[in-house]
């Protein structure tokens, strides 16, 4: 007590009470914020119509009984089981709540097995994109460089420089690409899910899709030869870095020189 | 305490309201100035941070020897990193810091803390300075006749405005007209490389594109044919600066509006990717709204609108290019933009 | 001292040699026991100097290995996922310093760190100077030195940052081209004439080479001189303090504890910036690639000294006026000319419009605590609340996709509150300010509330006052009582039409604006008499002391003066009276 009474009124207390509120509130937000809800599953039979029956428990309200599309969701026709696969997989689909945007979750509600039947049925009902082969993900040979030249010019955009992602209109936002597999990549670039656009295997054939697969593989696994690579957000970081930590400990410096010793 | 007419070192001040009293605070002896031991022990830290970093120029010469500059390290919280440069910042880094510490450290605990007082001298010039300035100036202004001749200051202030056009004329050259001085600025920004029947080729591949290749909701990031003849011939990328363009798909039906009639193909569109703010290169193109957006100043442009601006700073909206398909069914340009692509400028109107 | 050691007279005849070439002696007699205060805000110039020196090492070491050209050449360094690329000499060389040259990458790293902690020191040592009014006469002319280096800065990062050719710095020479591009009458010819033609040409990274190793450098250098020389001849300023007045300086000696300081710190800002550049990466140059108008990435920012205007232009509503054939582009215009033109305009004429303001003519070496000039203090941080939300502003995208917010909302909050939050700000800061003063007042007259509550014998409750320290009698009393100018007359004695009413009027206005509401220090009789006051209560609370366990009755017993057989606590009391 007799400690405390003595130093409140030293002008560190009341940044200390600062920072201790921030640390709180962040920490309360990020505790709420990473809670998720938690789903079930269910089992399988012949492909196809147990993808109807998954379909039209799960889906149908939303795309449609002839997956034609009602206000709430597009029309699923010819999207393909590439489509279907990327979007059930990721666990964009189903739709956990309305929002700017349908967002990748951890935890799907569907097994693999449920998944392949979903997309077997939606690809019986029209043609589209099928799901890539292990041949036609297999980058080992592709030009990284090159792959580096069509995701700056085809990808960078929106995917930001480094894949971190970045913001659209709206709310919307192109993912971080750092978790992204092969497939995933390959999938979204031929059925150009939510906001993205397609890059037709015609525009941008097997082999230049393969040199961005390993392009971003690459950008995945690169090391940092600079040190600490602050999230590769680019400018904005290093600036709240520089304020944050950087010029803190210049300012520390001066303070501690302007102390008397005791 | 509540003694406010106290005293200065240097005397003679007496405290007014308004002013900071003049008081002596009690000074506290440091541990270093009554404990010799104490004394001791800093004189001993101040030299082992010396001796320290001594010891880390050598480390760094060590290392910048023995790593070699592509192996990576694993460090918690920083991640897979470059072991060389992080290994010469932290010698060097630490060599430097310790010398500037232990500097410090010697000056607070050994060197004396008692706080000195100096009187400040006046700023301003005695008088008989500035009357002998005051002097030398009027007798300088005499004997030079500088107030009487006035044909010489005038012809002299003359001559000193005009001394400095040359200088300005030599940055004429800065740039010359490509085409024997014909072409001014604003016709050089008005015009690409695109014409009449021109193919459109995807960038950094270059490939010829046929309609059936653009599926609805896709988005190629296109050039001219001809984009690496030019390049290569004038030696820059002035030419793809301008005449880059992004070629959609969208359903025709959901089409609003375009700059020109059926300058669409089957529902292709072709449009500018030069933001017509400040010029940064667009393709965030959002194939659900049609909405393309600028990443440097989020001006927001409907593509299925005529390119108009729905959002941001931009004024004018994304100059779209009329496009057909050649003989061999390829997707060509039917014209030039009709107008200027990318930012404004004056004789833009 | 009796015995000199050979040192010492090794140093004297070096110091009889320099001086009978140089006359030296006279110098360092005048300024070796000069005196310099100390405080540490006074060290953020010092930071901005060292981190100077800083930049101009690593960038003399840079210039080494560095080819302003943009000659396509194909890349054959040793980072792979860029081999056999084409890109401009200029951006392979950048490369090869951050990969095949040893220590390279620490140097280019040392040198934006540098040059980023340079803006941000020269930036805080503003604030400072403006918030303590250290601007005031005779130091006008420092201010306005000041504020020029500051631009100068913010050149010198731009050029810089602009240099290695990568996609995040053309970007960058885009922009800047577009906004040169939209200057009335002159902007094409300007802009052709910088670039050398179009956009990006052949010519622009060696001409903005020199300017960014030899124009800014030499002139902040100039600068710089000019700037210490008048800190040299003028004193530095000092905060006010026992012994502290307007005519002395206190503080160290030059030599040796304030050389040893300002050496050391030297000498921790260089290490800082070592460490730093060691371990921290900055710009990335080979994850962006090489610079082609027509590739972009995401989220493409300035650095941060350059946030401002990147945010303003992206917060300006999208005006343009066509007028006769010709194009005014005032959404480019207002943001990135006329905003920063008046922002910098207005700052170095800020101790002009002030002195004329107050009609303050004296000099001032002691520094004004910031809560004693409330207008001011609330002008300074109003700017800074502009000035941070146009900084926000230019990382709306960053922050949109970090805080799951929509852009258009950030962007349309920042144009709502560029206008909303600023005068919010300034009239919060004046309160604050003005309630500080009051406080300051109270503690004059009474002295610090101890949080300590007597009973006395007969039952009244008191506070305990405490004395407030010599040292915080002499700040506070530091505070000079300014009244604002009258209101002039119509006519003065003689009947004579004052011509000069309409501006004097305005002028007694903003005066009242600036002092009318400040709390005046108390007279010396108060002051004295409160003082006095407060001796009384310390002498009530003095038996007290003489308790073995005062202590523990002060805190424990709500200062209770308990006497031998009385109950201590409630309990026992309520015991007591149980029994009765």
């Amino acid at each position: 007590m007799k400690f405390l009474a003595a130093r409140r009124r030293n002008p560190l207390v009341a940044i200390g009470l600062l920072l201790f509120a921030l640390v709180a509130v962040g920490g309360g937000y990020a505790a709420i914020a990473s809670v998720q809800p938690a789903q079930a599953s269910a089992s399988s039979q012949t492909q196809v119509d147990e993808g109807k029956r998954l379909y039209l428990a799960g889906c149908s309200s939303c795309h449609g009984m002839e997956a034609q599309g009602t206000a709430n969701g597009p029309t699923l026709l010819g999207v393909g089981a590439a489509a279907v696969d990327f979007q059930v997989a990721s666990g964009r689909m189903p739709l956990a709540a309305p929002g700017a945007q349908a967002a990748a979750r951890p935890t799907g509600i569907y097994n693999d097995d449920q998944i392949a039947a979903l997309a077997a049925f939606v690809a019986s009902l029209a043609p589209g994109p099928a799901n890539p082969t292990a041949e036609d993900l297999n980058f080992e040979n592709a030009d990284v460089a090159q792959g580096g030249v069509l995701f700056r010019t085809n990808c960078a955009q929106c995917h930001q420089a480094a894949g971190q992602g970045g913001a659209l209109t709206q709310g919307k936002y192109a993912p971080n690409l750092m978790a992204a597999t092969p497939r995933e990549m390959y999938q979204a670039m031929v059925t150009g899910p939510q906001s993205m656009p397609v890059f037709s295997d015609a525009t941008l054939p097997i082999k230049d899709k393969q040199a961005i697969m390993a392009y971003v593989t690459e950008l995945q696994n690169a090391s940092s030869p600079g040190g600490l690579d602050l999230g590769r957000l680019g400018p904005v970081a290093e600036g709240l870095f520089l304020w944050t930590a950087v010029f803190a400990a210049l300012i520390g410096a001066a303070v501690w020189i302007g102390i008397k010793a005791r | 305490m509540t003694d406010l007419n106290p005293h200065d070192g240097h005397g003679s001040q007496q405290a007014k309201l308004g002013h900071s009293p003049v008081a002596d605070v009690p000074h506290v002896l440091r541990v270093t100035d009554t404990d010799p031991k104490a004394a001791r022990r800093a004189e001993r830290q101040v030299a082992s941070m010396f001796v320290l970093s001594m010891v880390l120029v050598v480390a760094f010469v060590v290392a910048y020897w023995t790593i070699d500059k592509s192996t990576n390290v694993y460090i918690p919280v920083f991640g897979e990193v470059g072991l060389m440069t992080i290994v010469l910042g932290l010698t060097s880094g630490l060599s430097i810091l310790l010398i500037g510490a232990g500097a410090i450290q010697w000056a607070k605990k050994l060197m004396p803390d008692v706080e000195v007082v100096q009187m400040s001298h006046e700023l301003v010039s005695p008088e008989d300075a500035t009357a002998e300035a005051a002097a030398n100036y009027e007798r300088g202004k005499e004997e030079s006749g500088f107030a009487r001749f006035k044909i010489i200051r005038r012809s002299l202030i003359g001559a000193m405005a005009l001394f400095p056009i040359p200088l300005v004329f030599l940055l004429r050259d800065l740039w010359s007209s490509p085409v024997s001085g014909t072409l001014t600025p604003d016709e050089i920004l008005s015009k690409t490389i695109w014409k009449k029947g021109e193919r459109i080729v995807v960038d950094a591949t270059y490939q010829p594109i046929k309609p059936e290749d653009l599926p609805v909701g896709g988005l190629v990031s296109a050039v001219p044919a001809s984009m690496n003849e030019v390049q290569e011939a004038e030696g820059n990328l002035n030419a793809r600066g301008k005449a880059a363009i992004i070629l959609i798909r969208m359903d025709p039906s959901e089409i609003v509006s375009q700059q020109g009639d059926g300058w669409d193909y089957q529902g292709i569109l072709a449009y500018s990717k030069i933001c017509t703010h400040v010029g940064c290169p667009i393709a965030l193109y959002e194939q659900r709204t049609h909405h393309l957006l600028c990443p440097c100043h989020q001006s927001t442009f409907d593509l299925a609108n005529s390119g108009n601006v729905v959002f941001g700073p931009a004024a004018r909206n994304m100059p779209q290019l009329p496009i057909g398909v050649d003989s061999e069914g390829y997707l060509v340009a039917m014209d030039d933009f009709n107008q200027p692509i990318g930012p404004s400028f004056w004789e833009r109107g | 001292m009796s015995t000199t050691s050979p040192v010492e007279k090794k140093g004297a005849a070096v110091a009889t040699y320099a001086d009978q070439r140089l006359g030296s002696n006279k110098f360092l007699a005048r300024n070796l026991g000069k005196v310099f205060p100390d405080h540490w805000s006074f060290m953020l110039g010092e930071i901005a100097l060292y981190s100077f020196i800083v930049v101009l090492l690593t960038g003399v070491y840079l210039t080494l290995f560095f080819k302003p050209s943009m000659v396509e050449v194909v890349y054959n360094g040793s980072y792979v996922p860029l081999k056999g690329i084409q890109m401009s000499e200029a951006y392979a060389s950048t490369l090869d310093i951050s990969f095949d040259v040893r220590g390279g990458l620490l140097i280019r790293q040392m040198h934006h760190w540098a040059a980023l902690i340079f803006l941000a020191s020269m930036t805080v040592h503003m604030f400072r100077v403006f918030f303590t009014g250290a601007f005031r006469k005779p130091r006008e002319f420092n201010w306005i030195i000041g504020v020029v280096l500051v631009t100068m800065g913010l050149l010198a990062g731009f050029s810089g940052y602009s240099l290695p050719d990568d996609l995040l710095s053309g970007t960058g020479l885009q922009i800047a081209r577009g906004i040169v591009q939209a200057i009335p009458v002159i902007g094409t010819w300007a802009a052709f004439l910088l670039f050398g033609g179009e956009f990006p040409g052949n010519d622009f990274i060696s001409r903005l080479y020199s300017i960014h190793i030899l124009l800014i450098p030499g002139l902040i250098l100039a600068l710089v001189t000019l700037h210490l020389i008048m800190v040299f001849t003028q004193k530095h300023t000092q905060f006010p303090g026992p012994g502290r007045t307007n005519e002395n300086v206190v503080g160290y000696p030059l030599m040796p504890v304030y050389m040893a300081k300002a050496g050391g710190f030297f000498f921790i800002v260089f290490g800082v910036i070592s460490l730093v550049g060691g371990l921290i990466s900055i710009n990335p140059i080979w994850i962006f690639g090489p610079y082609t108008p027509d590739q972009v990435s995401a989220g493409s920012q300035p650095d941060w000294y350059i946030g401002f205007l990147d945010g303003a232009l992206r917060l300006m509503p999208n005006w343009e006026t066509s007028l006769a054939g010709f194009t005014l582009s005032w959404n480019i215009l207002i943001p990135a000319l006329i905003l920063p033109g008046i922002l910098f305009t207005a700052l170095g004429a800020y101790p002009f419009i002030e002195a004329w303001v107050t009609g303050d003519k004296s000099e001032h070496h002691l520094l004004e605590r910031p809560r004693n000039a409330p207008t001011r203090t609330a002008l300074g941080t109003m700017s800074i609340s502009f000035y941070l939300l146009l900084l926000v502003g230019g990382g709306n995208d960053i922050i949109a996709i970090a805080f799951d917010l929509s852009i258009n909302s950030i962007t349309w909050f920042l144009r709502i509150a560029l206008f909303v939050i600023p005068p919010i700000v300034f009239v919060f800061t004046r309160r604050i300010c003005l309630g500080l003063q009051r406080r300051d007042q109270a503690k004059l007259l009474h002295g610090y509330e101890s949080g300590r509550v007597l009973r006395l014998p007969h039952g009244e409750f008191i506070e305990v006052h405490e004395p407030l320290s010599v040292k915080e009698l002499a700040v506070i009393t530091s505070k000079k009582d300014i009244a604002p100018l009258p209101a002039p007359e119509k006519t003065d004695i003689d009947g004579v039409k004052n011509k000069k009413f309409k501006s004097h009027s305005r002028r007694a206005k903003l005066s009242r604006f600036f002092y009318g509401e400040n709390v005046p220090l108390p007279s010396l009789a108060e002051i004295e008499a409160g003082q006095a006051h407060v001796a009384h209560d310390a002498s009530l609370e003095a038996p007290l002391a003489a308790y073995e366990d005062a202590d523990e009755i002060r805190t424990f017993h709500g200062g209770v003066l308990h006497h031998p057989g009385m109950p201590e606590t409630n309990t026992e009391q309520a015991g007591q009276n149980a029994e009765h």
